[in-house]
């Protein structure tokens, strides 16, 4: 770069910061960690001695070769020679490395040495501070501390936020976020009634209060924890968990503080004296894939278990992607392979074999029998006794025994074993390579766990938990708060460190994560706190100028507006035809599917081969009851980008994509729901101008205007002409007037609109 | 008055139409090859349970005098092997019970299993020295498609539709085509949707399986009852409600929702044509032979596989199960061969005469190999093999493929490799080279990682088998 391009570069960078001293965090981290670290990093032996993580050994003068940055000397830093090195034999980072550095980049780069390349602890490892919230100059975005953090960042980007959604789109959007559900028509019209001032936190409290909250909220948990009810590997056999499924919901809703929800579901076994339900939470560290083939080896099940298990805690707690340490040091974080090993020997005790015998609960599980099915039980195991050397007696009893056993429902359950296995480092990651013994010990770079706390996953789960661990509190509000805004503060959720994103909003993350620990891990009150801001409230309508300049609304100038996910698209068609069974719990269901689709992957002896839909209501329940396959989840969940919950996801993707329109076109549930929604419009039997208008508002939840109602109109004619011929006509498999045809195409028009499959 | 509605209604959905499409063209963020693709497409036949590479093509005639006898220990070298076979008191050679002959110029040897791949020999590159990581179905399965064992990660197919550019507005760009119907149906290993997962990619570029039975692609159907027609005037209307909300509300995700549901429509239409072979000449299905006359057989996939060709999907994966044989290998190996035989050789002939195999790229092959000692009881005429991941035998074809040649050797048991291994991050290198990528440069961002194909151990692009 010639010194003429290098001062306009650092000209521009000094403008557009106001002259801002560099920012190591935001700035120069994220460049070293990417552009840098794989070879000159925290982890292993770094090339040529060299690391570039730490202030000490970057400027280290032992280093042979002298130190790499020179503070405040930038042309006397062989680390700027080497990045503006004119021949490519010379230049860093490599060209096999396959990472450039820019020029504003090598700019910056330069800058922060010359103004003495001060390093800083990672953002995200550092203590939660309690920032103080700045005054916004807006009386509206002046009352609520998420908005005055909110409109500062607005006004740094000299963006301005948009008005106040009206009454029935934040119905709409809070019943969504709230309870995964859609309003009714009596809902809309009573908020619409209710003049109250505080008419909206009384709607919000309503919400919350509903046995739907815990319903929705259990939904992106088990995504994030890999909730499946079968195995995963091999067979894919049926796996009995779903008390801990319900577990999750009631625990939701019954607002568990979320510090109580984490030790449960991580030690609920090691309390003292532990209930049946804690038990049942803690078969959270059981939801890993689990395997039952006759060739897996034991020894190597029972690690990728336990490797399972740690990296499960590294993505719901952590933020962290621990599992790279698995073979090595982290190139990115302070994670030593030695560390991960320490964690890994909280998690390798496990009181049950690794082989599973194709058992639906392999051990250590729970049983939960009625009292007739313990008096069986009883019975049989008398007779058994009873039947001495008859062995074919003895053999029919066993099959009775063993048929009522696979009956009684189970789930699976933590349990230490007596005897601690030892733990050691795994060379390159192998189960059959082990090095040296490790103890169980939690990561040097973040606060040491209290002295008073058991050296177990009690005690892990505790110092997790702890007011001063600097990542869960910032790693579950950034989630909570991605629920409802579409993208987290940290857009990366489950990634926190060196290589995740920065935080858009850093000091609105640490003031939510602060308050959340203060008020005792509440989540309804910190659900409450976001949903009520200003910055929540905001109408999604924007400029298509708006829209392209910040596509996914970091900065939030708009309300959001994103896809609603498969789960609440389908329950949305259910719940407005009025099909949804709210009956709540207990084993998961099965809708109807296509024929034919788990055989066409399946093991043959596998017990879950043949899919066979329940009848009746059950194939109507919320779709967090659905059946879980994993190999093959539901179409309908997947296509919409349900995880198959084989890894924990903390994040979906939402895409947009052919084969989601055919799902709401042609979907028997979603064409069902047409004709029952079409079924109640004639009901009505009004004029057709006033049934539309009450079909569009059921649906989208406000009137039509003139011209919707126009089109409306036709389209409904349109229909209508389509079935002139018959005077009934077979639709779907049922037997409609032809008038019933042309409303249930009108509807099924009005379920494929992308305001009605979006929350906005 | 209601003509006048019509109308309006009809002027509407054509403007929709034609912002649909505008944006039709996939939003993929890579689209330029790396550099001059060999190929444009990817046929990949997959052969799940791990086909006996000793009586395909890997020619053992050693083994003929050594019934019986105990695998040498400085053969096996105390590699690990199954719980299935760990626990036998003996590793007892089963010789190869296929006969060998030498076809074509290169004089390569092929089993009298496979008599019509043996007519073609001098179309592919045998490679012989595959290996792989895994010794089980699943993660081994896993790794040859996604590049990992442990689920999570993107598939070969997935990683080509996000790199390459749609090759048809009408299809999807990455099918599985999974057989429902192979002769050795027992201890027949499970597929799992990961096999073709977009994994840490965006959901758009997972494969689509297409069904053998009921619609093809799920819920391509109109419910009964509703035409086409009114399946139109449906979009007409919804299209105009979505594009009145666009010009409100400002959301570009509107009118991509307008342009998927036109494509939904498109599809309709193309995946049915697509499916339909009743216009295919005698000729041609005489070639596959008469298992092409049923839905879900291989032959019949191996025939929409070309049909998707020359449409130019860019990928499409054919699963064929069956191939675990750990007892009675000798008759369920010869069944599986039949299955498959006869197809792959009319796969490759027909691409050629249509001038399709120049461009296309056709990959044959398991997880992994089989041992060259029985489990269980050995006999003259019957006994099984275990799962082997030291060597196994692949080939491949077509667009930029060296045609003839037979690649690596392993020893006289078929244990180990002698020269030229090829790893299955080796493959799926060379792969991605004949498509125009470079492994290395092909990546997506991902924990913290530039996640690619062939994760992070040193993998290379096998020159050898290459043009």
């Amino acid at each position: 770069m010639t010194l003429a391009r290098f001062i306009i570069t650092v000209f521009c960078l000094a403008a557009a910061g106001v002259l801002q001293a560099i920012d190591f965090r935001n700035d120069i981290r994220p460049l070293l960690s990417d552009k840098c670290f794989a070879c000159h990093g925290p982890g292993g032996k770094p090339k040529a001695g060299l690391r570039l993580d730490s202030f000490s050994s970057a400027t280290d003068g032992s280093r042979r070769g002298g130190p790499a940055i020179v503070p405040g000397d930038p042309d006397k830093s062989p680390f700027i020679q080497r990045i503006t090195a004119a021949d490519e034999g010379d230049r860093m980072p490599p060209p096999e490395s396959h990472k450039k550095l820019n020029n504003r980049e090598k700019a910056l780069l330069r800058a922060w040495i010359a103004s003495g390349a001060e390093y800083q602890t990672h953002w995200s490892l550092l203590p939660i501070t309690d920032p103080t919230a700045p005054q916004a100059d807006h009386k509206e975005w002046n009352n609520h501390p998420i908005d005055r953090f909110v409109w500062r960042a607005l006004s740094r980007q000299t963006k301005v936020p948009s008005q106040e959604a009206d009454r029935r789109t934040l119905i709409r959007r809070l019943a969504f976020d709230l309870t995964g559900l859609p309003p009714s028509l009596a809902e809309i019209r009573r908020f619409l009634a209710d003049k109250r001032p505080d008419a909206y936190e009384r709607l919000v409290d309503d919400l919350l209060s509903s046995q739907h909250f815990g319903e929705h909220m259990a939904r992106y948990w088990l995504d994030l924890v890999r909730y499946g009810d079968t195995h995963g590997l091999h067979a894919d056999d049926y796996r009995e968990m779903y008390a801990y499924r319900d577990w999750v919901i009631r625990a939701f809703n019954r607002n568990q503080p979320f510090d109580e929800f984490t030790v449960e579901q991580i030690a609920g076994d090691l309390l003292p004296t532990p209930t049946t339900q804690q038990l049942v939470a803690s078969g959270f560290n059981r939801l890993h894939l689990s395997n039952s083939a006759g060739s897996a080896l034991a020894e190597e099940l029972y690690v990728n278990n336990v490797v399972d298990r740690v990296n499960a805690i590294g993505t719901v707690y952590l933020g962290l992607t621990v599992g790279c340490a698995q073979c090595h040091d982290h190139k990115y974080d302070p994670i030593s392979q030695r560390e991960y090993y320490q964690l890994f020997a909280f998690f390798n005790n496990l009181d049950g074999l690794s082989h599973t015998e194709r058992k639906k609960s392999p051990p250590p599980f729970l049983g939960f029998p009625s009292e007739e099915q313990s008096e069986r039980v009883a019975d049989l195991k008398r007779k058994i006794n009873a039947a001495g050397k008859d062995k074919l007696k003895r053999e029919s009893l066993s099959k009775k025994l063993a048929a009522l056993e696979l009956a009684i429902p189970t789930t699976l359950i933590m349990r230490e074993r007596e005897q601690m296995r030892p733990a050691f480092i795994y060379r390159r990651g192998l189960y059959d390579q082990p090095g040296e013994q490790v103890e169980r010990r939690t990561p040097a770079a973040l606060p040491p766990m209290d002295q008073g706390l058991p050296t177990n996953r009690l005690g892990f789960a505790k110092w997790l938990v702890d007011p001063g661990h600097p990542l869960t509190a910032r790693v579950a509000v950034n989630r909570f708060w991605q629920q409802f805004f579409g993208v987290g503060l940290v857009k990366t959720s489950e990634d926190f460190g060196s290589q995740g994103e920065v935080p858009s909003h850093p000091e609105l993350l640490d003031h939510l994560a602060h308050r959340f620990v203060a008020n005792g891990w509440d989540v309804k009150e910190l659900i409450k706190y976001i949903v009520t801001s200003r910055a929540y409230r905001q109408t999604s309508f924007a400029s298509v100028a708006a829209h392209q300049a910040d596509p996914e609304n970091r900065w939030l100038s708009r309300g959001p507006r994103f896809r609603l996910d498969a789960e609440m698209l389908r329950d949305q068609a259910l719940a407005l035809s009025g099909l949804l069974d709210r009956s709540m719990y207990g084993r998961s269901v099965k809708p109807p599917q296509p024929a034919g689709l788990w055989q066409s992957v399946a093991l043959k002896v596998s017990n879950t081969r043949v899919y066979v839909p329940d009848k009746g209501a059950a194939t109507r329940r919320r779709s967090v009851y659905t059946f879980w396959k994993r190999s093959i989840p539901h179409p309908a969940m997947t296509i919409f980008d349900a995880p198959t919950r084989e890894v924990c996801i903390a994040r979906r993707e939402r895409t947009n994509t052919p084969l989601q329109a055919l799902v709401l076109m042609n979907e028997p549930q979603f064409f069902q729901a047409a004709r029952e929604l079409a079924r109640q419009a004639l009901d009505r039997q009004a004029p057709d101008n006033d049934g539309l208008r009450h079909a569009w508002e059921k649906v989208t939840g406000r009137p039509p205007d003139s011209s919707e109602l126009e089109l409306l109109e036709s389209g409904l004619d349109e229909f209508r002409q389509q079935f002139t011929a018959t005077a009934s006509v077979n639709l779907g498999g049922e037997k409609l007037t032809a008038e019933h045809a042309a409303w249930t195409m009108l509807m099924n028009s009005l379920l494929n609109l992308d305001m009605v499959k979006a929350k906005q | 008055m209601k003509a006048t509605r019509r109308h309006f209604l009809k002027t509407i959905a054509a403007a929709t139409m034609g912002a649909g499409a505008l944006l039709a063209a996939k939003p993929g963020p890579v689209k330029v090859t790396h550099f001059r693709p060999k190929a444009k497409r990817l046929i990949y036949l997959f052969m799940a349970g791990g086909p006996s590479q000793m009586e395909t093509f890997d020619y053992k005639p050693g083994m003929r005098d050594r019934f019986d006898q105990d695998l040498p220990d400085s053969i096996r070298m105390g590699q690990r092997i199954t719980n299935m076979t760990a626990r036998q008191s003996r590793l007892p050679i089963a010789p190869p019970f296929a006969e060998f002959r030498q076809y074509g110029q290169s004089g390569a040897w092929v089993s009298d299993l496979l008599p019509h791949t043996a007519q073609m020999i001098d179309e592919l590159a045998v490679v012989k020295t595959m290996r792989t990581d895994a010794i089980n179905h699943d993660p081994a399965k896993t790794l040859m498609c996604t590049g990992s064992q442990l689920p999570g990660q993107a598939s070969l197919g997935a990683w080509l539709s996000y790199a390459l550019d749609s090759g048809n507005p009408n299809l999807p760009d990455f099918v599985v085509l999974n057989t429902s119907k192979w002769t050795a149906n027992v201890s027949t290993q499970a597929l799992f949707a990961r096999l073709w997962g977009s994994g840490f990619l965006p959901t758009r570029y997972q494969g689509v399986t297409f069904q053998s039975n009921g619609d093809p692609v799920l819920y391509l159907s109109n419910p009964s009852g509703v035409s086409r027609q009114t399946r139109r005037a449906m979009l007409n209307l919804t299209g105009a409600l979505n594009r009145r909300h666009f010009e409100e509300i400002g959301d570009p995700e509107i009118q991509t929702t307008i342009s998927q549901q036109e494509m939904a429509y498109r599809m309709q239409a193309s995946v049915p044509e697509l499916a339909d072979m009743a216009n295919e000449p005698a000729s041609v299905k005489r070639l596959y032979g008469s298992d092409v006359e049923i839905p879900g057989t291989f032959a019949f996939n191996c025939l929409l596989a070309r049909r998707m060709a020359e449409r130019n999907v860019r990928c499409v994966q054919l699963f064929h199960r069956g191939w675990d044989q750990h007892s009675n290998l000798p008759v369920r190996m010869r069944g599986q061969c039949r299955d498959v035989d006869q197809a792959c050789h009319a796969l490759i002939t027909d691409l050629k005469q249509r001038g399709l195999l120049d461009d296309t790229v056709v990959v044959w092959g398991g997880e992994f190999g089989r041992t060259i000692y029985s489990q269980g009881k050995l006999t003259r005429t019957n006994f099984g093999r275990d799962h082997h991941p030291r060597c196994f035998s692949m080939w491949l074809a077509g667009g930029g493929v060296k045609p003839g040649i037979v690649h690596g050797e392993t020893d006289d048991f078929s244990y180990n490799t002698v020269h030229d291994p090829v790893h299955v991050r080796d493959l799926n290198a060379t792969i991605l080279h004949l498509l125009g990528f470079d492994h290395e440069r092909l990546t997506f961002p991902y924990k913290g990682l530039d996640a690619r194909l062939t994760g992070v151990e040193h993998a290379h692009v096998v020159r050898d088998i290459l043009v």
